[in-house]
Order: C-alpha cells, then structure tokens, then sequence
C-alpha cells in the first residue's frame, strides 16, 4: 500500500548479510555434530566453534578462552549480573551493586530483581542532560562492600557513547569487576577491552548483520563467576547447553565482516545522520535531538517533539511505509514517558515524543529525502489532533 | 486513494466492514482499541470487546485482508470517561447507557481524531446504521435489519462525525452479513454475537459496583409513592425503574420500583400503572443535524435501546433541554438513559432523561396546545 518502504530502525535489528547465510549454511546440514561429541561429527563441528572463538577473540584483543558464547545479548547480561554477584556473595565480598539508571532492561531489570528478590543493594547512577554517566559519580557511589559495575557502553535509546574507559580505570583501582553492555557498540564502536579496561562484556550478533538467537560474553581471565544457567560443561562450564555451532559462526563471521568495513561505514553514516538530524531540527518546530551531540552512535539520530505521543507518531509513519521507533522499551499506549529520557530531566510534554532513526547499510540520502518529507507533516498532523483534544 | 480506518473487533461485523471497504478498493488500516476491563493490569485486557482472543481474530482478518493492523491502548481513557461515567451516574440514581458516551467519546473523538492524524478521510465501524447526505447535510439513518439496528446508540453523532463515518454493513441483514463473512473466508464467520457491558467481569453490573464503588451500598428506606416506608433498600444503585423482583416487601398487590430518589437515598415503589409514565425531561439534547428546532415537533421516541418507538410531541426549550410528552405512557422510562428521536428512518438526535412524570405539568401541556393552534 504504502510507496515506499524506509527501514530506520537498526538499532532494533538489522538484516543477516547474505555472506554471513552464506557462511553458516554448511553447519545446519553437513557439519551438523554436536561440538561436545568425541567423534568426528562432532570434532568438525568443534573446530569451527574454535575458529569462531579465535576471530571474536582477535577483535576483542582478548584470550579465546575469555570468550562464552550465548543465547542472546540479554542472556549475556544476566548471566554477567548474577554470575558476578553471587560469586561475589559466595566470596563474602559484599552486597552492593552499582548500575546506570539508562541501562538496557536486560540490565535493569536484573539490577531489580538482585535487589528485590535477593537482597542485595543497588545504587542507580545519575547521568546528565545528555545521558552521560560522570565518572566522577562511579567513583563517588563505591562502598566497601561494592561487588559489581556495570555500565552500558552505547544508549540504544539516545545514542550517547559513555566514558567507559574512564569508569573502567576507576573500578580497576578500587579492584572492583567492571561490566559494559556493547550491544549497542558492536560492530561499530572500537571493541578491544584492554584499551576499554573492561571485565565483562555483552554482544549480540543480530545488532550487526548477524543472526538473532546468538551472544557473546566476555570474560576477563580470573574475574569471580558463578554460572547460573547450569547443566553440561559446555562453554567451561559458564554458560551450560548444547552449543549454536551455526549461529555462533555467523556472529563470528558478522563482526570480521562489520570489523572490515567499519571506517568506511562509519563516516557514511555519520553524513547521513547529521544531514537527517539537521534536515528534522530545521523543519520541525518543537523538536530537540536526544543524547550527545557529538558523542554518539555514528547511525543514531534521537529526537522528541513536543505536545505528541511517540507511539502515535510510529503510526503514523509506519502507514507511510517508514519504520522507526520510539527508542525505549513500549509502554503500549500509555503516556508514560520513558525512563531514560525522565533521567535526562526532559519534562513530561516532550519525553512521551519520542522518536529513534537508526541508520544502516541500507540507508540511502533518498531514504532521508523521504523521512523529512514525510516526518514534519506527521508531526503537525498530529499536534493538530492533540490541540482540540478536550 | 482514500485512506479509511476501520475499528476492528474480531467480531463478525467489523471484520465484514473491513472487507467490504477492501473490495471496494479504499486504503484499508485496521485499528483495534484496548479497553480497560476489571483485572486491568494483568497483562491482557480484560474487557471482553478486546480479549486477547478477540485480536488474535482481528489480527487474522487483518493478515487474510492484507491490511496494516494496529491495537491501540485507550484503557486509560475509557476508564476516565465511560467506566467512571457509569459509576457515578448510579451513584446519582441513574441508570447510564455506557455504550453511547463510548461512541462518542472513544471511538467517534478518540479514535476519529488519530484516524485523520494519520491522513485517513473515513473512520469505519461495524455498527449496523447509515449515512445519507442530503443538501450537503449528513443524516444518520437505521441500519436496514430492524433487529440489529445500532442507529440507537449512534444518536451521538454530529455533522463532523458522520462527514467522516462509514458504516459499511448498515445496508445489509446480519445474515447477510454473515454470508459475506463466508464468502471473503473470514475467520470470524461463526462467532456468536456479544452482549452485556463490555467491561463488566461477568456481565453483573451490581457485583461490579460493589467492588467499584462500595459507597452505592448505602442502604435507605423503601417507600410507597404515598411515602409510606415500606422496607429498607440495599443501596440505590441496585435498583432499576420497573424492577419487581428483590424488593424483599409484601404487599396485596405486586410492586414495581418506580422512583429512585437520590437526594432522599430512597427506592420508591408502586404498582403497574404507577410505573406508567408518559412525560419527560431530556438533558445535553443533541440533534444530528447541528440545528437545535424552536417549535414542538413530532417524532417516535427510543426510550431504551431495545425499546417500542412511541409516538410523541417534542418539546425544545432553553439550556439544551427538551420536554418528550408521548402519545401512550409507557412503563420502564428510566433516568440516565438516552431517548432517541426518530422521523421515519432518520435519526434526529437525544436526549438524556432526566426527571419522569405520569403525566405531563399543566404549563407543559399549555406550551403545546399553544403551538399546535398557531
């Protein structure tokens, strides 16, 4: 029905790059073992596992064997949480954990629940008008007792890239294990956690060009660990199930590919970005861009408009054949502005408007032409509604 | 090509709605409300106009029609303006009609506007009425099956509204309907029909009250229409013009509730031909047309929505009120509930009934004898 179709919504998913089916075919029918089996089924299938770890590995600029492959990038973060605080428990160092109040549910919610159901203490940070955490507060909030902290590397809703580096050092010095959420970052952002200085760290291979249903968690040699998903000692016993030998290979083949191509990919999509921030701040009244100016995801573009529902707009904009989305996790229907963008001190009448573009390969300048043509009248079709509303 | 929303249900008349207007080659999206229902909150609605059940179905005619679908949440809304509404119209001895504040408000403001906010010309429903233009004014008329007729409960609507109102199966019988349903190979074809007030549990108003609105428990003295106390009541809120049954009192003759004096907290009672009434006071009247008449006019009168049409003089008068004086009293003519005025097939507008009398006051009756001379 619609003219067009515009998919602006990579940081939701992205499509698998035919390379990367390419490269996984082969796992589903002919080298089909069981990597845990002794036999040569299972030795092939073994191997590619290796391989996989190996060049994920390279990237990471860490020991193959720091390398769990997972479910997803929420199993990553669950699995980093609570396998760290109770580890830690168990050790008798402590009960407190210290996260970012703009974290990923994944995060959140686990926080919350570490909090709620099993005692233990947890400081949200603060972060800023841009949705930055400040170091300074990391270093303020550490108590005695702090076990675990864990900071998201990019915002999946506002973009902003955080000081990881600079947390990471803090934690170091304090001894205390240090976890980013990279979900956001992976395949674009640099991800050698030497020079990040991180313990633990979550990727999913669907964010880039890589199959869904596929994680990685890394995990610095020596930081306390207690598996909670038990079973078989698959993944050296830290992440126990029969091992997605095909999905885990596209991811590995994912991010080379997204490795490769990052540079280049990245100053395109940034030209693109700040033609679309741009082209909307000029011709939308009322709209702010949401996040850090600067530093951000070069594909992300976040805004809110003043005086509409986010999830309207959506709507709106899917019936003209552009996908978007409001950037937060939906609270269907309901004017409940976002948690994040409350954080960042957006009153009520601007956070419910929320909207988040995310570029990818696919994106064109046509595909820009067609969102600022389409956009600013959405907008104000809708403000006119809101206006007489009684 | 015009862009059309259709209020999709799951049931058989909007889904045949939605297909029609397909066929007929409009811009089709389908949009389905989430009401608010008992239990809110627990995931799912609750209301039984949007089960999950119910938009499994919707969302299974949308994909067999190719159609964009999308639910939108009004729960919260719903519950401000229709389920509060209902709660404190029997707190205030009313018996409401929830269903047409709903059409009004929800689905013909609502959902009208985010309908044209998304650059549709129409707003589609499966309600069983229709919509003529004549001179450039829209008239609302019945639908064409005289046992499902919704034109009732549409009475609502204004000139904005029906510009902008399609109701695609008033032409047809619901066994047409049906047929149709059949034939597009809906899913929905068999689906039994649905009653009650959708947001009630279990369809007991009373029960719903008590667990919404506990203050309607007050109990108050049962009395003859001579105010003799007769009993003690268990609440207004549970008592209905022309009840009969649960009044708990014996007595020579059978005993109807007649009055519901909230002022006095007291449920009166009399017999059969007490409860007959012939003359009332309308409130917020509203005429389809935009035009508020200044003479008495004739019309038939819908005093509930499954209701004979009586014949009756209208009488308009200042502050959007009406006096109704009908040709034959009738029993069951309840405050809170709307009266519909028809000429012929076309619906004129309402009002809501305020205050009942046997007959009607003296200057009332001057008023119309006055203007049928002149």
């Amino acid at each position: 029905m619609a003219v067009r179709t515009v998919y602006m919504d990579h940081s939701a998913t992205t499509p698998v790059d035919p390379r990367v089916v390419e490269a996984m075919l082969p796992y589903f029918t002919e080298v089909y073992g069981n990597s845990a089996s002794i036999h040569r089924f299972g030795r092939a299938a073994a191997k590619a596992l290796e391989e996989s770890r190996r060049t994920v590995a390279a990237i990471l600029g860490c020991h193959p064997t720091e390398i769990v492959f997972t479910g997803s990038g929420t199993e990553s973060d669950n699995l980093a949480l609570r396998g760290v605080a109770f580890a830690q428990r168990r050790a008798g160092r402590g009960n407190h954990l210290i996260v970012s109040s703009v974290e990923h549910h994944a995060v959140l919610n686990t926080a919350r629940q570490l909090e709620e159901v099993f005692g233990f203490e947890v400081t949200y940070l603060p972060v800023d008008e841009y949705g930055m955490v400040n170091p300074d507060d990391v270093g303020r909030a550490i108590r005695k007792d702090t076990v675990l902290i864990s900071v998201m590397y990019a915002s999946n809703e506002v973009g902003t890239i955080q000081p990881i580096a600079e947390i990471a050092r803090i934690a170091r010095a304090k001894g205390i294990p240090f976890h980013t959420d990279a979900v956001q970052a992976g395949g674009m952002l640099d991800l050698d956690v030497n020079r990040l200085g991180v313990d633990l760290m979550t990727l999913s291979a669907h964010k880039f060009y890589g199959p869904k249903g596929v994680g990685v968690l890394y995990i610095r040699q020596g930081t306390p660990y207690l598996p909670t998903i038990t079973g078989g000692g698959h993944e050296r016993g830290r992440r126990a199930g029969t091992v997605n030998v095909a999905g885990i290979v596209g991811l590995a083949t994912a991010l080379r590919l997204a490795q490769e191509s990052r540079e280049s990919e990245n100053a395109r999509l940034r030209r693109l970005r700040d033609r679309l921030i741009q082209g909307i701040l000029e011709r939308v009244p009322d709209a702010r861009l949401t996040g850090h100016p600067t530093e951000r995801l070069p594909h992300h573009a976040s805004f809110v408009f003043k005086g509409i529902n986010g999830e309207e707009l959506l709507l709106a904009l899917d019936v003209e054949g552009i996908a978007a989305s409001t950037g937060s996790a939906c609270t269907s229907g309901r004017a409940e502005p976002s948690e994040v963008l409350v954080a960042m001190g957006l009153p009520h009448d601007w956070a419910i408007g929320s909207l988040r573009l995310t570029l990818g390969k696919s994106s064109t300048d046509e595909d820009i032409d067609y969102v600022l043509e389409v956009l600013p009248r959405a907008v104000a079709r809708l403000r006119e509604m809101q206006a007489v509303e009684v | 090509m015009t862009r059309v929303v259709v209020a999709m249900s799951g049931g058989v008349d909007s889904s045949v709605a939605a297909a029609l207007l397909v066929e007929q080659g409009y811009e089709v999206i389908g949009i389905m409300l989430r009401l608010w229902g008992e239990g809110e909150g627990a995931g799912a609605s609750t209301n039984r106009c949007c089960t999950l059940e119910d938009m499994e179905l919707a969302y299974r005619v949308a994909d067999h029609l190719g159609i964009p679908f999308y639910v939108l949440n009004v729960a919260d809304f719903f519950k401000k303006t229709v389920v509060d509404f209902f709660i404190a119209e029997y707190l205030a001895g009313r018996t409401p009609n929830p269903c047409l504040r709903c059409n009004r408000l929800v689905r013909f403001d609502w959902l009208l506007r985010r309908a044209l906010a998304l650059g549709a010309e129409y707003l589609a429903t499966g309600h069983y009425a229709r919509v003529r233009v004549v001179d450039g004014r829209y008239q609302l008329l019945r639908g064409v099956d005289p046992h499902k007729d919704q034109s009732y409960v549409l009475a609502v609507l204004g000139q904005h509204e029906l510009r902008h109102a399609m109701f695609p199966v008033g032409g047809y019988t619901k066994e047409e309907v049906r047929a149709l349903a059949r034939r597009f190979g809906l899913p929905v074809a068999e689906k039994p029909e649905s009653q009650d007030l959708c947001f009630l549990a279990d369809g007991d108003y009373r029960a719903f009250l008590r667990r919404h609105a506990p203050e309607a428990l007050r109990p108050g003295p049962i009395k003859d229409t001579r105010g003799r106390i007769l009993g003690e009541h268990q609440g207004l809120a549970f008592y209905t013009i022309g009840q009969r049954r649960g009044l708990g009192i014996a007595a020579g003759v059978p005993l109807y509730v007649v009055d519901l004096d909230p002022v006095e907290n007291a449920v009166i009672v009399g017999t059969a031909e007490e409860l007959g009434r012939r003359s009332c006071l309308l409130e917020g009247v509203h005429f389809v047309s935009g035009e508020f008449p200044s003479a008495p006019f004739r019309a038939t009168v819908k005093v509930r929505y499954r209701a004979r049409e009586i014949p009756a003089w209208i009488i308009p008068m200042p502050d959007r009120q009406a006096r109704v004086v009908l040709d034959e009293p009738i029993r069951g003519l309840t405050p809170g509930q709307a009266a519909v005025m028809y000429d012929g097939e076309v619906v004129l507008g309402l009002g809501i009934i305020m205050r009942t009398e046997r007959e009607p006051p003296p200057e009332v009756m001057e008023t119309l004898a006055a203007s049928v001379l002149a």
